[in-house]
């Protein structure tokens, strides 16, 4: 079932498209580019203090005791806390499914009687400044009696493993097989092609270059904790802080300035916020918390470290026939709020199947907790790496049958719609094929297969990959809830409010951290109601200024959040409607919207001006049946399965025999998100969102020792590429619009980083080609390679 | 990543610098550019007790060539101004220092940090450190017992350690010999890393044929270090492959996280040829 598309307003064909589809500049960039921006760690109080947390410098182990006499003789050092000094509730998350299925952690804001990851924090410490907080620290004396760490999915899994949370059997926090097709077996047994990839995907930091951070405080006027935090949901952070604090919700204001990116680690709730919002409360001072690097690279969310294996059928013209897969999501020491353990696991396995047309899936899902720090949702949630693996199963059946590697996506892809898949699923339109197509004809027409065929000749490594994949955005309420979670996000609210100078005052319950909400879901208000984009302000983050919403993740901003505005500016353009035909005593159907006013069939136009003059200077003027002011409020949500963005990548690398370096020559982007708002903010979206998937597939890991240490713990050993290692890109822009919600658009937020590494992956293989050697996991460093282009083939990591 | 509490001194001249040091003794540092030193301390790995800032003292920043065509640098001269040579000292004899520089950290990195800091800090993957060597240059430091001379291949002893006291400062380094036919590169996985591998050569070629030259490698040991098998290889006229092969099988390099010994080595021969075709080419 679709939502019924609702237009209370026929739109104005001389407002209509005015500002949509078009890259107006930011509205956000002279104050950022400025360096007039407020972030957390701008604000600065009267009598604020500085926190920073003593952290564990073990991987697991029991807490002996906690003594922090000495550090509360530092100088300079106000306060420290342990847990037992705040006594706070812990933050649990939920999925309503069984024990057998799904095994709930608790996770305290300070570590009590357990710690289970190098970096979990132990005790608060609050200074004057953060060099004394820092000295504090040092003082704390921690005594752990030491247990077995847990370091990898394979250790957790092994029987007879030390257990990191007693509840959790085999270290397993979700185990969940959603499909399993009747007769998948011998679908495989009778199949010409079966092929196989096992892969494993480095553990990685989604790295917003602003760290985490807060500055909390009690207002004695308002009675309300005032939380200043970066967050990309800011009502679930009330929440959690009120009932962690046993505070009622209406006495949280949570408020969060500008934010410098989250993609995903900061849409969960962090426990140092809370903890510091306990010690203002204690303290009866503001408390500032800025993560540091250090701490945000090893103790701060991570995400991505997965291990699958999965075997495709395929019929002799490259059919594929069945999927069987087996996934498992080192998720680290907890769950996350509100999403759980689950979300990796779940996420693959409902949508494995991606963009081509499989009959038979079968696939089980689990999620494994190991001595190290959990995980958030982060930039595509395992799709970057479902996707590098579907991908890759194509490329080594087209290998093996003979078939370019373009054409078997071609017999495979969906090209019908709508298409209900083997997951249940339903796609709306997109544009699998177009894209398809069109990228490999860029490819071409730039010469690359010819320049593939003469390196060759010369010895030189260079290879071609594409990456074919949809991204499913706008969950709606229904789709979260099918994920069986206990907080389901969907739905999102937007009200509208003009002034008496005719200027909008809009309000979202999404969450921009970095993606420009303010020039876009403004476009999509100003085109509604044909005002100038300078007459309309958005107003995000401040839970005493926002109805409620779900914040910004899952590319749902535009899609769900966009639709809001644009119903909200609709109910308050029929009530202009209605007042100006009152006015005019006139029958409202014979008034519409234009460009900053309600116009008559006669040409007469009441300006917005004065409108609202009347609407809340002189109300007497109004009939009794219309209410003084000029405010709508409207929520959006979705009802069906979502919609899907789809595009395709092609990656041309060279790789380099002398040193094993991977030069990407080329990078070309078919992509469609439907209507894009702003084509300049969606193109800035796949550039980052690439990035970081060149990211995963090339550079970045978070490793540890056999102690569950840390040990790419700053920039010199977390490898994030910079402009010098990121290639420029092609955007191509193809349009198949939603057809369901109020904006047309789908999700843009996260296809680059689902795209990226598999195309860098097949491009990287195709190079290999005679080598005979295939890569499978990532990232794949320089020495691999270099390893694979000397034929040391005994050195590598298993591979088919 | 606070640094833990420190006096702060700042120097009028060499000798009030010098003096400084004298007094405070081991728990003393000298900061310049402050690049290396400050990320230490903000991680607490570095704790000195006092810091002597030198970066005021304007008669340490500067290149001149003397009658000699010797190059002399200040020790506080930046690797960006080397980078971009304003007043044309370099010319084609020290192009290779002017060229390397785009191998140090980044721009920001190299508009703060200064040779004499680098040659200080004694790493084993600074570029300063390795141009040095394989140039034979030599440093000139002063302390409370006057000025003393020291051939680079004399200084370095190992992780981060030189032969410099604790209360002398490296003032100037000379190079006394025009390098028409040196280079250096290096590789790491990102530009500006510290490198995994480094070379850099300096040919002696009369009449476009090489007679013999210096080969030097960084990231193989606990400094950098000359490698006679391979400069053995250029003054019997072998092939340049010859010399990177012999650099390669020399050395016996760490195995770490960043990159296997077996990995490394090879790097050393890709390196070592890339930096004597490049020298050839200038």
């Amino acid at each position: 079932m679709t939502h019924p598309v609702t237009h209370p307003v026929t739109h104005p064909a001389d407002t209509k498209g005015q500002l949509t589809g078009r890259s107006v500049p930011r509205r956000e960039d002279p104050r950022l580019l400025t360096g007039r921006g407020r972030f957390v760690d701008d604000i600065a109080l009267p009598g604020m203090l500085h926190a920073q947390f003593v952290r564990s410098t073990v991987a697991h182990g029991e807490l002996a005791s906690v003594d922090l006499t000495a550090v509360r003789e530092v100088p300079g050092v106000v306060a420290a806390f342990t847990a037992a000094d705040l006594d706070l509730t812990d933050i649990t998350a939920e999925l309503g499914r069984p024990r057998t299925e799904f095994v709930p952690t608790a996770m305290p804001v300070l570590a009590r009687d357990r710690v289970r990851y190098v970096g979990e924090p132990v005790a608060i410490v609050v200074a004057r400044d953060a060099y004394a907080a820092e000295d504090g620290l040092e003082a704390a004396k921690v005594r752990y009696t030491t247990l077995p760490p847990v370091t990898s999915e394979a250790e957790a899994l092994a029987p007879g493993a030390p257990r990191v949370h007693e509840e959790a059997a085999r270290n397993t926090l979700v185990d969940v097989s959603l499909f399993a097709t009747e007769g998948i077996d011998e679908v495989f047994d009778a199949a010409d092609c079966v092929v196989r990839v096992e892969s494993r995907t480095g553990r990685q930091n989604a790295l917003p270059l602003e760290t985490r951070g807060a500055v909390a405080h009690w207002d004695d006027r308002e009675e309300q904790l005032v939380l200043n935090t970066c967050t990309q949901v800011p009502h679930q952070v009330r929440t959690v802080a009120s009932r962690c604090l046993r505070l009622d919700e209406r006495a949280v204001r949570v408020v969060v300035p500008d934010m410098g990116g989250g993609f995903g680690q900061k849409c969960v709730v962090g426990r140092e916020e809370i903890a510091a919002a306990a010690a203002a409360l204690r303290l009866r001072r503001p408390v500032k918390w800025i993560e540091d690097r250090k701490d945000a690279l090893s103790a701060s969310f991570l995400a991505r470290e997965q291990h699958y294996d999965v075997r495709a059928a395929f019929d002799a013209d490259g059919h594929i026939l069945g999927l069987d897969a087996d996934v498992v999501c080192d998720m680290g020491a907890y769950s996350c709020y509100p999403f759980t353990a689950g979300i990796e696991p779940l996420m693959a396995s409902a949508e494995m199947p991606g963009v081509y047309k499989v009959p038979a899936y079968r696939v089980r899902g689990r999620a494994v907790t190991t001595n190290k720090a959990p995980t958030a949702p982060y930039r595509g949630v395992s799709r970057p790496q479902y996707v590098m693996v579907m991908e890759r199963l194509f490329e080594r059946a087209a290998r093996e049958l003979g078939l370019d590697a373009v054409e078997i996506r071609r017999r495979n892809v969906i090209t019908e719609f709508p298409y209900t898949g083997v997951n249940n699923i339903t796609y709306d339109p997109g544009s699998y094929l177009e894209s398809l197509d069109l990228c490999e004809r860029l490819v071409k027409d730039e010469g690359w297969y010819e320049k593939r065929a003469a390196a060759a000749a010369e010895g030189r490594y260079l290879g071609i990959g594409y990456s074919c994949f949809s991204e499913r955005t706008g969950y709606g309420s229904t789709a979260f809830a099918q994920r069986k979670m206990q907080v389901v996000p969907g739905f999102d609210i937007s009200e509208v409010r003009m002034d008496t100078s005719g200027a909008l005052t809009v309000t979202s319950g999404t969450m921009s951290h970095g993606q420009s909400h303010e020039t876009t879901l403004a476009q999509i208000a100003a085109d509604e109601l044909g005002l100038e984009l300078r007459k309309v302000k958005l107003h995000q983050g401040d839970t005493d200024r926002i109805t409620y919403g779900y914040g910004t993740f899952a590319s749902r901003s535009v899609t769900i959040g966009g639709s809001a505005v644009r119903l909200a500016a609709a109910k308050l353009g029929e009530k202009l409607c209605r007042i100006a035909a009152a006015l005019w005593e006139c029958d409202p159907g014979e008034v519409e919207l234009t460009r900053g006013g309600v116009r008559r069939a006669d040409g007469s136009v009441l300006t917005y001006e004065e409108l609202a003059d009347v609407a809340y200077l002189r109300a007497h003027l109004l009939p009794r049946d219309i209410e003084p002011g000029l405010s709508a409020t409207a929520t959006f949500d979705v009802f069906n399965d979502g919609t899907f963005s789809n595009a395709t990548h092609a990656v041309v690398v060279e790789l380099h025999q002398g040193t094993g370096q991977v030069e990407i020559l080329r990078y070309v982007c078919v992509e469609d998100c439907g209507v894009a708002i702003n084509p300049q903010v969606v193109e800035g979206q796949c550039r980052g969102g690439i990035a970081q998937g060149i990211a995963g597939a090339l550079f970045e890991q978070v490793t540890y020792d056999a102690q569950g240490e840390p040990s790419a713990t700053s920039f010199m050993d977390y490898k994030v590429p910079t402009a010098h290692e990121i290639p420029d890109v092609l955007i191509h822009h193809l349009e198949t619009p939603c057809t369901f919600n109020e904006t047309g658009a789908k999700g843009a937020g996260e296809g680059g980083t689902i795209g990226a590494p598999a195309a860098v992956l097949n491009a990287v293989n195709d190079a290999l080609r005679p080598t005979g050697i295939e890569l499978d996991h990532t990232p794949i460093t320089p020495e691999t390679v270099h390893r694979a282009l000397n034929l040391e083939s005994s050195n590598l990591e298993p591979s088919i | 990543m606070k640094p833990a509490p420190f006096g702060y001194h700042r120097a009028r001249d060499v000798d009030g610098a010098t003096r400084l040091l004298a007094e405070l003794g081991d728990d003393a540092k000298v900061i310049a550019g402050g690049q290396s030193l400050v990320a230490m301390m903000n991680f607490r790995l570095a704790r000195p007790g006092h810091l002597v800032d030198i970066a005021g003292l304007r008669e340490l920043d500067g290149m001149h060539r003397d009658a000699a065509g010797a190059l002399h640098i200040g020790a506080l001269t930046t690797h960006h101004t080397v980078e971009s040579d304003p007043e044309g000292v370099l010319g084609h004899e020290f192009a290779v220092l002017r060229e390397a520089m785009r191998w140090i950290g980044h721009l920001p990195i190299r508009t703060r940090g200064t040779i004499g800091g680098s040659i200080a800090h004694a790493d084993a993957t600074a570029e300063w450190c390795l141009l040095a060597l394989v140039l034979r240059a030599e440093f000139v430091a002063r302390g409370p017992r006057g000025e003393r001379r020291v051939a680079a291949g004399d200084f370095f002893l190992g992780y981060y350690t030189s032969v410099l006291d604790p209360d002398e400062l490296l003032v100037e380094v000379v190079f006394p010999r025009p390098a028409p036919h040196a280079a250096l590169t290096e590789f790491a996985e990102r530009q500006g890393d510290f490198a995994l591998v480094s070379a850099a050569v300096d040919l002696d070629v009369t009449d476009g044929s090489v007679r013999g030259g210096r080969v030097a490698l960084g990231g193989v040991a606990a400094s950098v270090v000359r490698v006679p098998e391979a400069e053995a290889v250029l003054a019997r006229g072998g092939t340049f492959a010859d010399c990177a092969q012999a650099a390669s099988e020399a050395v016996e390099p760490p195995s770490d996280a960043s990159g296997s010994a077996h990995y490394r080595k090879q790097l050393v021969r890709t390196l070592v040829l890339r930096a004597c075709e490049e020298a050839m080419s200038r």
